[in-house]
């Protein structure tokens, strides 16, 4: 056990030597809260801003998770995610009522995560670069999206509201339950996962697998079977997502319907720095709140212009900073 | 100096390749002329991508959003200004190289996974503001431009896709080629040899995304049709599959590169074995087992037949792994 923790402590990650990136986030924080209490309007924009952040981190944390252990962007999280959701309309459907067939769900993306890493990716991998794994990745992205079309068709579907519509006041401030409850169910996720890696055996054979796989071996962890327990907790992070955003009023359950939640997980995991689950839940929660003030506060921003604006956040902490902001800074001498 | 044998081997293999190219419409019907000229759009895109991917290292998921460029240009040019469509293709060139070397600065700071994701999120982002200014670009509603005969779109098409070959091909061989393959192969080494890591990764990023911009303006002009759904994600997801299952860093791998993505799909739904539906589904896990079984590329198969005529037989090097991996 003491060689495994060994072997999982990361490599030594570069002290912080810039203080601007908490200083900036307290700053963001601030202006926030005090905004919050100067209107009640605000305040509403910014809790709602955090439900569609927690969407995103729960997506985004699922990218981290893969990218630490791979080093591969997982193109298809999305695809699997509304696949997932699919399933969970079917159960509903079926007759199941909502929280089973959450947690029926839950389990049926741990199994499809973990089969999928089998059967598609592992033999890639074997032989290919990390742009092979990518291109493999892409082809199951068109693979799952297509098909959710085959088996369910590219109509859309209703899915139940698993939170009754209740409306909390607080200060003149109406917080609606939904939101409170996609913050809450994220946020748990994340904890939950985290957990699992800080204090369980598994979890730390995976950090070893990702950190050290050559070492990890020796060892005695069977590096690529963490792979798939990777892909499998990955797909169920991303079911989380999926449900979650199909509970939300603004997105329809369709085929397309992760595609640009996608972008924004994308966006929050290059911010917090690819390497970083808490990063990306910061990265997240900071894009779900900025595009929701920005498309109520800024009367040019136009709902086509957020998917742009997104990137211009992301590009603007690349450039600053090139390995996002809690990524690990890598050495480069040219 | 005489060219070595393998060189002219090579110039034998790709003059009888682009006869057979000139010969194939008066086989076809009108429609499968543009469908042919499609491929042709995708062989310019394919082979554009190649440059900054697959030769200089530097990845990018964004060529669709460079073809959107080109594809804008000429169909506001013909549609709102009355010009001739072909006239419409070196200000698309000329766009798209700007556009590279806008791109192109900040891929100087960013670096594998962060490069990919930043050009990805290019590709997304050029359709929304194309959708944005409905003024200028007709909005979702499109525009509509010129309509021509198959044959006419495949002869230009494929005329158009022979010039940017050579084009790819002289700049490739020489001192331009060595210095992008050094950068892709340890930008280290290549600094230390004098090459500067700047211009030549800013001119890779111009010369293919002029490529790719005239590859939009072709794509435009066999839909005879534009709006934003035409340059969406879908596209620059096919061009990179295509650049990857065809080679990487060979210019044979193009056009199989080309076909695959293009007639594959076209092929799963004339036949009985796919519906509309099931098409994607056929697809992805087509390009998943290749992969598996062809991580190099169909080039790689090729490779042992077409060193055929070289004395030395040696294998040129392949990028190993171009996605990020340096400073493991």
């Amino acid at each position: 056990m003491t060689a495994l923790a060994e072997t999982a402590r990361r490599v030594p990650i570069r002290p912080s030597t810039s203080w601007i990136v908490p200083l900036a986030l307290v700053g963001v924080c601030v202006f926030l809260v005090v905004g919050s209490l100067q209107s009640a309007l605000f305040a509403q924009q910014v809790i709602s801003g955090l439900a569609n952040g927690g969407i995103y981190a729960s997506l985004a944390v699922a990218l981290v998770l893969i990218y630490r252990a791979t080093e591969v962007i997982n193109f298809a999280q999305g695809a699997i995610a509304t696949f997932t959701t699919y399933v969970a309309w079917q159960l509903i459907d079926w007759g199941l009522s909502y929280w089973p067939a959450f947690a029926l769900t839950l389990g049926i993306a741990f199994v499809g995560g973990f089969a999928l890493e089998l059967v598609a990716i592992r033999p890639v991998e074997r032989r290919g670069s990390q742009l092979t794994v990518v291109i493999a990745a892409i082809g199951l992205l068109i693979l799952v999206e297509g098909s959710v079309g085959w088996i369910w068709g590219n109509g859309v579907k209703f899915m139940p509201a698993p939170f009754p519509s209740h409306i909390y006041y607080l200060g003149g401030v109406a917080f609606s339950r939904q939101d409170l409850s996609t913050i809450a169910i994220s946020i748990a996720s994340v904890v939950l996962l985290w957990a699992f890696f800080q204090f369980t055996k598994v979890g730390l054979a995976m950090r070893a697998a990702a950190v050290r796989p050559e070492a990890a071996r020796l060892v005695g962890v069977r590096v690529s079977w963490m792979l798939s327990l990777g892909w499998g907790l990955a797909a169920v992070l991303g079911a989380v997502a999926g449900m979650m955003a199909a509970a939300s009023p603004s997105v329809l359950l369709q085929p397309s319907m992760m595609d640009g939640i996608l972008i924004y997980a994308f966006a929050a995991a290059v911010i917090g720095g690819l390497e970083s689950a808490a990063g990306a839940v910061i990265g997240a929660l900071l894009i779900g709140v900025l595009l929701n003030l920005l498309g109520s506060y800024v009367s040019w921003v136009t709902p086509q212009l957020l998917l742009p604006a997104a990137f211009v956040v992301m590009l603007v902490v690349l450039l600053v900073k090139p390995s996002g902001l809690f990524g690990r800074t890598r050495v480069r001498k040219v | 100096m005489r060219p070595s044998r393998s060189t002219s081997f090579g110039i034998a293999v790709t003059l009888a390749v682009a006869i057979a190219i000139a010969l194939i419409p008066y086989t076809l019907s009108d429609y499968n002329r543009s469908t042919g000229a499609t491929v042709a759009v995708y062989f310019v895109a394919i082979l554009a991508l190649n440059i900054v991917t697959g030769y200089t290292g530097q990845i990018s998921i964004g060529h669709g959003a460079f073809m959107a460029l080109g594809g804008y240009a000429t169909a506001i040019l013909t549609h709102s200004h009355g010009w001739n469509d072909i006239a419409t293709l070196p200000v698309a060139a000329a766009v798209g190289f700007a556009a590279g070397v806008v791109v192109g600065l900040p891929a100087l700071r960013l670096h594998g996974v962060y490069l990919a994701l930043t050009t990805f999120a290019v590709a997304l982002a050029v359709p929304q503001l194309a959708k944005n200014y409905p003024g200028f670009t007709g909005g979702t509603q499109g525009l509509a431009l010129p309509t021509h005969t198959g044959l006419w779109l495949y002869d230009v098409g494929w005329a158009v896709a022979g010039v940017m070959f050579v084009v790819a091909w002289l700049l490739l061989r020489g001192r331009t080629g060595r210095a992008f393959r050094a950068v892709r192969d340890s930008e280290v080494a290549a600094a230390s040899s004098g090459v500067t890591l700047a211009v030549y990764k800013t001119v890779a990023f111009g010369v293919s995304a002029a490529m790719a911009a005239v590859a939009g303006s072709i794509y435009v002009l066999v839909n005879n049709f534009v709006n934003p759904d035409v340059f969406g994600l879908t596209l620059s997801l096919y061009i990179l599959i295509g650049a990857v299952v065809g080679g990487l860093g060979s210019l044979w791998g193009v056009l199989i590169g080309a076909a695959f993505v293009q007639l594959l799909p076209l092929g799963l739904t004339s036949n009985s074995i796919g519906s509309s539906q099931s098409v994607p589904v056929i697809f992805g896990a087509v390009v998943i087992v290749v992969m598996a079984l062809l991580p190099l590329g169909a080039a790689n198969l090729l490779r042992p037949v077409l060193l055929f005529g070289s004395k030395t037989g040696q294998h040129p090097k392949t990028p190993d792994t171009p996605l990020g991996t340096e400073g493991r």
